[in-house]
């Protein structure tokens, strides 16, 4: 019995967080359900849903890792915009779209290693660091465009597109490579090396450096993980809209940040969870089109989603304190 | 005798002040070697650049005779030395069997983890050496244990790595009777195997039962060195260290 217990303890210790944000999914549908329940039967509003998801999921999950390395980064919704950017000044330029993809993937991953570098070596704050770094790259999108938008219609004749952002009749391609990357996040987190090493270094650094592992090279890495996924959703969008906007994504900042801790990965680093992260973005993306759904204006979405931010951490807060 | 490490006339400072002075160390096969030495007299810092978390800024470390640049705890992992740290180097929220493997996780050319593997063997560690709760599994998250359960953690790491020299600082600190004993048993279990042991503490008698030879320091120099022979009881040796800082 005693060993039942012990395994039971054990499984909430390592689910607990997921699952409380898989509850609050649920319980947010049958409010939204009973709210309105003629809209809620409608698919075309699970779909504008799904289609909002996967950009978000592009943020959001890398963040848990770095969040989970016991760090911050706000730089994500200005490096969204510089890769997009890239990507579609490549292709107006005659650039096979594939390369450009790539190239704009590689930018994501550089600003990344430039940030975490600078924080790392410089022992700046990650918060304050990457909160000005948020603004200069926007200011220098800004500066660099005329503040004008980009319009690529030309990538919709490449075969990236329907691979990336196409319909596989009637299914949106990019929910499938969001599917995957959340797989294979999920995988990299928990049973890889790096998300091991990255738990480890978010708990407690010094232990982590006196084990052999590299903390400075571990966050570094991290924080180019967040420079992919988001150069990997700033690119989607741009190709899904067929146009690079100089403001892009300065939307999703405060988002995909409330859909890490929303899914129930803690602030002080060291734990973090995926499939939390996952409903986390559910919950997120249901709010901003569900106020709508039952009726409500649009005026009340900044409410609710505050309010769930603020209910959300108050129940992960049942899962415990920080154990040191 | 094989020499395991050799530390020659290592200095490490911290902004203007020197925590070690041309200090030299060496461990050979098999033994075990107490070290010694008031607070504040270099013993945590000289562990810490024996075992790579602190580079040295003057000096060499020798493995086996042999010297080694760049010296890093990854380096001194991977040349068979494990450290039981007086932090205990734990990541708290993690599960015991994660922290066993900490930095040095069984894995697949990918990357990946070998789970099962490392479960299996995180619970024959717990057995053997004596977890007494039922409740605990390797799966458990470290920061429910009590300190000796830690300690317990922190040297079932040292050895399923099987180093030729385990570092045991301060080990006994903090722990009951019965887990002091404990540590006691471990390190004569180590010894027994040929493989060697360095000893850190400030209970004298507790360095004086285990060691075979005794190294002391002041002030972040090695100031004497003395076999076991040399001396009959704890307190001579109590003694000697008194004198040896006194006149230093």
């Amino acid at each position: 019995m005693s060993n039942n217990n012990s395994y039971l303890s054990n499984y909430f210790h390592k689910n607990g967080r997921a699952l409380g944000s898989i509850g609050y999914f649920v319980l947010l549908m049958v409010i939204f359900f009973i709210g309105a329940p003629e809209a809620w039967i409608r698919p075309n509003l699970h779909q504008s849903v799904f289609v909002m998801m996967p950009t978000l999921i592009f943020l959001t999950i890398p963040l848990v890792f770095l969040v989970a390395s016991g760090e911050i980064d706000l730089s994500f919704a200005s490096t969204y915009a510089v890769a997009a950017y890239v990507f579609a000044l490549l292709v107006k330029n005659g650039v096979d779209p594939a390369i450009c993809f790539v190239l704009g993937v590689f930018t994501g991953a550089a600003i990344g290693a430039l940030v975490g570098t600078l924080i790392v070596v410089f022992r700046l704050s990650s918060l304050v660091a990457s909160l000005g770094v948020l603004f200069l790259l926007r200011g220098v999108i800004l500066l660099l465009t005329n503040s004008r938008s980009i319009t690529i219609m030309e990538v919709e004749n490449h075969w990236i597109y329907p691979l990336l952002v196409g319909n596989f009749y009637g299914f949106p391609m990019q929910i499938f490579w969001a599917a995957i990357f959340v797989i294979f996040c999920y995988y990299f987190f928990n049973k890889h090396v790096f998300g091991i090493h990255i738990q480890h270094v978010g708990d407690n650094s010094v232990s982590a450096e006196q084990m052999g592992i590299n903390v400075n090279a571990v966050k570094i890495k991290t924080f180019m993980f967040v420079g992919i996924g988001s150069a990997i959703g700033g690119i989607f969008t741009t190709m899904i809209t067929y146009t690079f906007f100089p403001t892009q994504g300065f939307g999703y900042l405060l988002l995909a940040l409330a859909a890490v801790f929303v899914g129930g990965t803690p602030y002080w680093g060291g734990l973090g969870t995926i499939i939390g992260a996952v409903f986390g973005v559910g919950i997120i993306a249901y709010m901003e089109i569900g106020i709508i759904a039952i009726g409500w204006s649009g005026e009340w979405r900044q409410f609710f989603n505050g309010l769930i931010i603020l209910l959300a951490l108050l129940g992960h807060r049942l899962h415990g304190e920080r154990v040191r | 005798m094989e020499n395991i490490i050799e530390l020659n006339k290592v200095t490490k400072r911290f902004g203007g002040i020197t925590a070690l002075n041309k200090a030299s160390l060496k461990v050979t096969k098999g033994e075990v070697v107490g070290l010694i030495g008031d607070n504040g007299a270099g013993k945590s810092t000289l562990i810490k650049t024996l075992v790579g978390v602190y580079s040295p800024d003057e000096g060499d470390i020798l493995i086996r005779g042999e010297k080694i640049n760049g010296w890093n705890a990854l380096k001194a992992r991977e040349s068979g030395i494990e450290t039981v740290f007086q932090d205990r180097a734990l990541t708290p929220q993690q599960s015991i069997v994660k922290n066993i493997f900490m930095g040095k996780e069984l894995r697949y050319p990918l990357g990946f983890i070998k789970e099962k593997e490392q479960i299996f063997e995180a619970n024959r560690l717990i057995r053997e050496i004596g977890f007494t709760s039922k409740l605990i599994n390797a799966e458990s998250p470290v920061g429910n244990l009590s300190g000796g359960e830690r300690q317990g953690v922190a040297i079932a790491r040292a050895i399923y790595n099987n180093a030729e020299l385990i570092v045991l600082d301060e080990p006994t600190n903090n722990l009951s009777l019965n887990e002091t004993q404990k540590v006691f048993d471990f390190v004569l279990n180590v010894k027994k195997s040929n493989r060697s042991v360095l000893f850190i503490g400030h209970n004298i008698y507790h360095v004086y039962d285990i060691s075979d030879r005794f190294v002391i320091l002041d002030r972040g120099e090695v100031v004497h060195q003395l076999n076991k022979n040399d001396i009959s009881t704890p307190e001579e040796l109590m003694k000697i260290m008194r004198d040896t800082i006194r006149t230093h």
